[in-house]
Parts: structure tokens; C-alpha cells; sequence
């Protein structure tokens, strides 16, 4: 992202004649490159008898996608399935975003440990996924893991929760009667616990005791929803998939359904990015001077203690920057999706649609409209929480 | 400098191209093939059923014998064919250049196919559509079985649009899991990911065989789209078109007349005015196309007659095991729709 200043201080520099002359070329030679293109693209279609414009989007679009957040089949438009693309694009990344990060920050602490084992089976981790090229290992869980589950009636069930077998993973879904009560009592909860913290501010600069404010969290939340619940008589139904048989046919029906296609994508980029985020994580903590952490213990702080309020807050400096690209990078490889048939906004829009409609330059440029604008907008919010926390210099 | 030299070697290259071709289109392609020796036939690439080479480099196939009858009716040797694998991208600029002298690929005749390419879609040797293939452990025998079932399909493909109309107007509940390579798909089935794969009827029997274990599958006997295949020439040479086109007929009109390989000889003795014509002891059909009388004779005697060629490459007896009876590829007078014109 740039800054104002910085803009203004190379604005200065390169306003100087000599520098101006070799500029105004460049621009020149741009804007020709791009209106040639553009007007061969233009002239050749029109050749073609290719029609333009966005129209399409409109239009039923006559397939169906097998796997989607929200209510699609052919006889919405092309427009509703680029939404779908795009929902599928989102729930892959930011599911992997999370995913990685919390691996990410567990193996990147882990290889820094004292436990020898602990370490070197960190070690290995890392080097052994971040060095297999990310479309095999999507191919692995899906080829190799996935497609050898069994078959739906002989289905794996765990508890009574969770069925897994080889056209995917079904949940129940939670189906919840006066839901407002529990709600409240999540509101009741979080005001509480807000408050509590305050306090527990106020008691650490006045009286320098502190408060066991995680564990009053925890209470807090059961004690209010349990209370509200029951007096709102709140009632949750699980509401599992069902087997059901045509002739010789078995499917489940119902349930929240994970398709095999989005579980092996979620599991590659999940490991591979975290593995990038754990050297992350591990430069971070090493960046952080050693002295730190000798200071901390010297004051009485325990080993999480110190990792969590002193090296932690201090790494963070080094280990979002890097980690803002592997957030981008996870975003973009999401669209390897194609290979294995997840229905990801590149498959489904710039595969699907494209060669059923042809409007090839119209598709691709929003698709890559698309990319473009996610990833600038997670750069953006890393980079204000990156300046957020960074040391306030004097 | 360097992008004029390559321009100006591009359009000789395309200028050269352009010369060629014309000279080859506006010779007769008959002459052509007779001065080759051997006629160059356009097949695929290996489709079990309709043309695909053995291991010892042998084609068979019905799109195979509809070479093999050309050349046949040109030679009096149906052996003397050049086959030349195309990809279906290819086929047609091939064709349309003068490489190869008839395209006989399981290639579906269209309206923009037959109109907008200057190509001739000289007649139907096999009536295909979009059909369905399930595990014979699901006991389905009906496509309108089919509820609530996952349905592997090849995306971009008119055959996934064809499979949402159809379960739309039978109101039957689906999910479509699409892939982008047909391959992909048929794995996918195979290994239980979906209950049903649909593809043209022809490619279901052929995917069939390659499957792990072909016999546990069935094909369903609904066929939910028209695929029409048919050999091609180019649009240019009406005597050649005449030739491949009669050459399909008169193997329909040999089985309606309960002519085949093993009793043409003794027919030949026949009083029936009808098989002494198609035979070409009446009448002069050879004249007309400019063959030699004995020209459709060759076919029958050499390749046989449509229902021989049928059985013998995709019929219930083969590999790819499609009955003839009920479907299309049956005689007018039996139910089907092959119908050829009268031989006189």
C-alpha cells in the first residue's frame, strides 16, 4: 500500500524535467500497447460475429453446480452463478486462512521448543510440505485419501455426528426453537465480560493484581446462556443426514453436507500455507531480542506468560508482512480448485460459464476483477492492523 | 525487422496453404485417391466400437468399415485405406485441407457443422445420444428411476445442459459433480464418487470397457439428446459426396434385402429385380457414380452389410455390447430409423 508522503516525496523527485521526457514516453507507449489490444480484440470479434457486453449475466444459465452457500440451480442466471463461484472461493479461503494460521502459529512455536522430538517433528513437517507442489498434495487427499473412503452404505459414523464416506462428510444441523433467548444470553454474557475487563485494568494499574479474566469468560458465557435458555425454553434439535434408498441407490439427504472436493482443497492449502506461516512465526519469535525474554523472567513472568505479553505482541511486527502474502497466496492457489472439480469462482465462472456462454474476454476480466479486489482488500485490513500495532515511534 | 520477416513467412506459409488446398479440392477427389493408390480416411483416436486400432495397429470399428467400404466401392479393396487418427479439434481443418479424403469420426451432424464449415455430412452410420451409465448393484433399470442421485458429467459440454433438462422435465432430484476432462469423471464414477455417469451413448459403452470392472455397469435405456454420426466430406465435389453417401446406402439396402457377405454370391442367382439391381446386374448405378459396375458387390461382399458391420464392432456380442433392437440403428422395417433410398 503506498502512503500519501511517500507518494509526494517521489512525485517531487521524478518531477524534474530530464526525468519527465522518458516518463511521458513510457506512458505513451503504455496507453499504445493497451488501445492496440483492445482494438484488435475489438475488430477481430467484430470479424467473428462475436457479440459483446454484459448481457449474459442475466440469462439462465441452464447448468448446475453441486455444491453452493446459496439457493442456485440452471434456471438462475449466469450472474447468480458467479455469486456461487465466488461464496465457494471465499468459504475455502477464509476456512483456510484460519486453518493455517492456528497450525501455522502451533508448528512455528513447536519448532522453537526445548522438547527435542517436539522440534525436529515440527522440522519435518515444514519441509515436508512446503516443498510438494501444493496442486499434488490437493491430488493426494483427493485421489489418494478421500476417494478410498467407503461407499455410502458402509458409510464410517462417528457418535452419531459425523458420517463420512467416499461422496463426502455430513454434520447435522443444529435447528434451534427460541433462539433469541440464548442470543440475549450471549449478549448478557459478552456486556459482563467486557465490564470485567475493565476492572481488571483498573485493578492491574491500581493495586497491580490481576484478575483470572479467561476463566471468568468461560463462566460467564455457560452461566448466562444456560440461564437464559432455559427460562426462554430454548430447544435444539440436531437434525442428521438420512440414508435414503432408491432400489439399489444410497444417499444421504439433509444435514450440513462437505463435499470430498472442498475437503481435500480446505487440507492442502490449510498445510501447505501453514508451513510458510510457521517460518513465519519462527523468524518472528527469533527477531524478538534475546535479552527480552530474559527481562521478562527476571520480572517473574512465566514461560506462556512471556511468550504471550512480551515476544508474542513484539513478533507479531516481523510475522504479519510475510503472512499477508501467504493469506494472498492461499486466495490464489483456492483456484487450483479446478483440477479437482471444486466448484471455486475460477472453475465455475471462468470454466463452466465460459465455454457454455464464449464471452471469453468479458468472463476473464471479471474474474480477474474479482481476484484483484479480495486481495487488496485483505491487504488493506492486514496493513492497518500491521500499522495498529506496530512500536509508536518518537 | 525480425516480426516483418516473421510476418511476411506467415502469410506465404498461409498463402501456400491456401493454394494447395484449392488445388487439391478442385481436382475429383475420386481420381485423386485412385492416382494415391489408397484412400486417406479421418478416424479417431481410439474410440473401442468405432475405429480403434489393435496391437498390431489394426483398425476396426463401424466408422472403420465405412472407410473400408469406399474404398471398397473405389478399388474393389475395401484393404486399401490410410487411417489417420485426428483429434476431434483437428478433424475438420484437416479435412477441409486436403489431407485426408473422407472424416468417418463419430462426429455429430449439426446444422453449423453441415452449413458454416463447407463441409457434407453425406448421411448417418450410427444414430447417438446422451444416455446414462449405472452400477449394476443399484438394480435401476429406468433413467426415470433416477431420484435423488449424484451424477458425474463433463463440464462446458452440451451433454451437462442436456442432463439438467432432462431431470428437470422428469422432475427427479440430482446433483451434478462436474469435471473438466472426461477422464476425470469416469474415474470419479468408477470409484464410487457418483452414482451415474452420462455421456453420448457410444462413449458410455466405450468408457465402459475401460472401466475396473466393466461387467458391473449398465447402460440405461433411455437416450435423452440427438447425436446423429456420419462420415464427412468436403462440400466441393458432388461426385464424391455421391459415392460415400450411396456407400452407407447400399449396406442398409443389402440388409432390408436380406443381402450379407456369406450369401451374396449365391443371391446372385436370385429373380428379385430389386437385390439384381442393388447387386449391379441391372441397371447401371456403377455408371452413374462412375465406378465400375461391380462396385457394390465389393462392399457387401467385403465389408458386409450394416447389420453385419454392426454386430460385429458394436453390437450385443462386442465389448461394447449396444442392442440393436429398440434403439435407432434398426431398420425402418423393424422399428429403427435406417432408411435408404432406392438403389436404381
Amino acid at each position: 500500500m503506498f502512503r500519501i508522503d511517500e507518494i509526494k516525496n517521489s512525485l517531487k523527485k521524478n518531477l524534474q524535467l530530464g526525468n519527465l521526457v522518458p516518463q511521458f514516453l513510457l506512458l505513451f507507449v503504455l496507453f499504445f500497447i493497451v488501445y492496440y489490444f483492445t482494438s484488435n480484440a475489438q475488430t477481430n470479434m467484430a470479424a467473428r460475429n462475436i457479440s459483446s457486453g454484459f448481457g449474459f449475466l442475466q440469462t439462465n444459465s441452464g447448468f448446475d453446480v453441486q455444491f453452493s452457500l446459496i439457493d442456485y440451480d440452471g434456471s438462475y442466471s449466469f450472474g447468480r452463478a458467479y455469486l456461487v463461484g465466488l461464496l465457494n472461493t471465499l468459504l475455502v479461503s477464509s476456512f483456510g486462512i484460519v486453518f493455517a494460521t492456528i497450525l501455522g502459529f502451533l508448528v512455528g512455536v513447536a519448532r522453537l521448543s526445548n522438547n527435542f522430538l517436539l522440534s525436529k517433528l515440527s522440522q519435518l513437517y515444514v519441509e515436508i510440505l512446503r516443498n510438494l507442489p501444493l496442486i499434488l498434495q490437493i491430488f493426494f487427499w483427493y485421489f489418494v485419501v478421500l476417494r478410498n473412503l467407503p461407499s455410502t452404505e458402509n458409510s464410517f459414523i462417528f457418535l452419531d455426528f459425523l458420517i463420512v464416506n467416499v461422496q463426502g462428510a455430513y454434520f447435522p444441523k443444529f435447528i434451534f426453537t427460541n433462539f433469541n433467548a440464548i442470543f440475549y444470553g450471549l449478549v448478557c454474557a459478552l456486556l459482563t465480560i467486557f465490564f470485567a475487563q475493565y476492572y481488571s485494568k483498573k485493578l492491574i494499574y491500581e493495586r497491580g493484581k490481576s484478575l483470572p479474566i479467561f476463566k471468568i469468560s468461560i463462566l460467564c458465557l455457560i452461566l448466562f446462556t444456560t440461564i437464559f435458555s432455559l427460562i426462554g425454553n430454548t430447544d435444539l434439535q440436531l437434525q442428521q443426514a438420512e440414508l435414503i434408498q432408491n432400489f439399489g441407490i444410497f444417499n444421504y439427504v439433509g444435514g450440513v453436507k462437505l463435499v470430498p472436493e472442498f475437503l481435500a482443497l480446505l487440507f492442502a492449502l490449510s498445510l501447505y500455507t501453514s508451513t510458510f506461516i510457521a517460518e513465519n512465526v519462527r523468524a518472528g519469535i527469533l527477531s524478538v531480542g534475546k535479552g527480552q525474554k530474559e527481562a521478562s523472567k527476571s520480572l517473574g513472568f512465566n514461560n506462556s506468560q512471556s511468550l504471550k505479553l512480551i515476544i508474542i505482541p513484539q513478533a507479531l511486527r516481523v510475522i504479519i508482512p510475510p503472512t499477508t502474502n501467504q493469506y494472498l497466496n492461499l486466495l490464489k492457489n483456492s483456484s487450483l480448485a479446478a483440477g479437482i472439480g471444486y466448484p471455486d469462482l475460477a472453475s465455475v465462472f471462468a470454466g463452466t460459464a465460459l465455454s457454455q456462454t464464449g464471452k471469453a474476454i468479458e468472463i476473464i476480466f471479471i474474474v480477474m476483477l474479482t481476484y484483484l479486489s479480495i486481495s487488496l482488500i485483505i491487504s488493506a485490513f492486514l496493513n492497518w492492523y500491521n500499522h495498529k500495532i506496530a512500536f509508536i515511534e518518537k | 525487422m525480425k516480426i516483418n520477416i516473421l510476418k511476411f513467412l506467415g502469410s506465404l506459409a498461409l498463402f501456400l496453404a491456401f493454394v494447395t488446398s484449392s488445388v487439391t479440392a478442385n481436382a475429383g477427389t475420386k481420381d485423386d485417391v485412385i492416382k494415391k493408390g489408397s484412400l486417406d480416411c479421418g478416424v479417431s483416436q481410439g474410440v473401442p466400437g468405432f475405429s480403434n486400432a489393435d496391437a498390431s495397429g489394426k483398425w476396426t470399428g463401424i466408422d472403420v468399415d465405412m472407410c473400408r467400404a469406399v474404398a471398397a466401392a473405389v478399388f474393389g479393396d475395401a484393404n486399401k485405406v490410410k487411417y489417420q487418427p485426428l483429434s476431434a479439434k483437428d478433424r475438420f481443418e484437416v479435412l477441409k485441407s486436403g489431407q485426408i479424403d473422407m472424416l468417418a469420426r463419430n462426429t455429430t451432424w449439426t446444422l453449423s457443422r453441415d452449413a458454416g464449415l463447407a463441409l457434407e455430412f453425406v448421411g448417418t452410420n450410427f444414430y447417438d445420444g446422451q444416455g446414462f451409465i449405472v452400477r449394476k448393484a443399484a438394480k435401476i433399470d429406468s433413467a426415470k428411476k433416477l431420484n435423488n442421485v449424484k451424477v458425474c458429467v463433463e463440464t462446458g459440454t452440451t451433454t451437462e445442459l442436456n442432463l439438467r433438462d432432462y431431470f428437470k422435465a422428469n422432475n427427479l432430484k440430482y446433483e451434478a459433480v462436474s469435471f473438466t476432462k472426461a477422464d476425470e469423471a469416469v474415474a470419479a464414477y468408477d470409484a464410487g464418487r457418483c452414482d451415474v455417469y452420462t455421456t453420448d451413448k457410444s462413449g458410455l459403452a466405450a468408457q465402459r470397457t475401460k472401466m475396473k470392472n466393466p461387467a458391473d455397469h449398465t447402460v440405461l435405456p433411455e437416450t435423452i439428446s440427438k447425436e446423429p454420426l456420419g462420415p464427412v466430406v468436403r462440400g466441393d465435389d458432388q461426385n464424391w459426396k455421391d459415392i460415400a453417401a450411396w456407400s452407407l446406402y447400399v449396406m442398409i439396402e443389402a440388409e432390408e434385402l436380406g443381402v450379407s457377405s456369406k450369401n451374396i454370391d449365391s443371391m446372385k442367382s436370385t429373380d428379385n429385380p430389386n437385390i439384381k439391381r442393388l447387386l449391379g446386374l441391372e441397371g447401371d448405378t456403377g455408371k452413374s457414380l462412375g465406378l465400375t459396375p461391380e462396385w457394390s458387390y465389393n462392399i457387401i461382399k467385403q465389408v458386409g452389410n450394416y447389420g453385419e458391420v454392426y454386430e460385429a464392432n458394436v453390437g450385443a456380442k462386442t465389448p461394447i455390447g449396444l442392442a440393436r433392437d429398440g434403439s435407432p440403428n434398426q431398420l425402418w422395417t423393424k422399428g429403427g430409423i435406417l432408411y435408404a433410398p432406392p438403389v436404381r
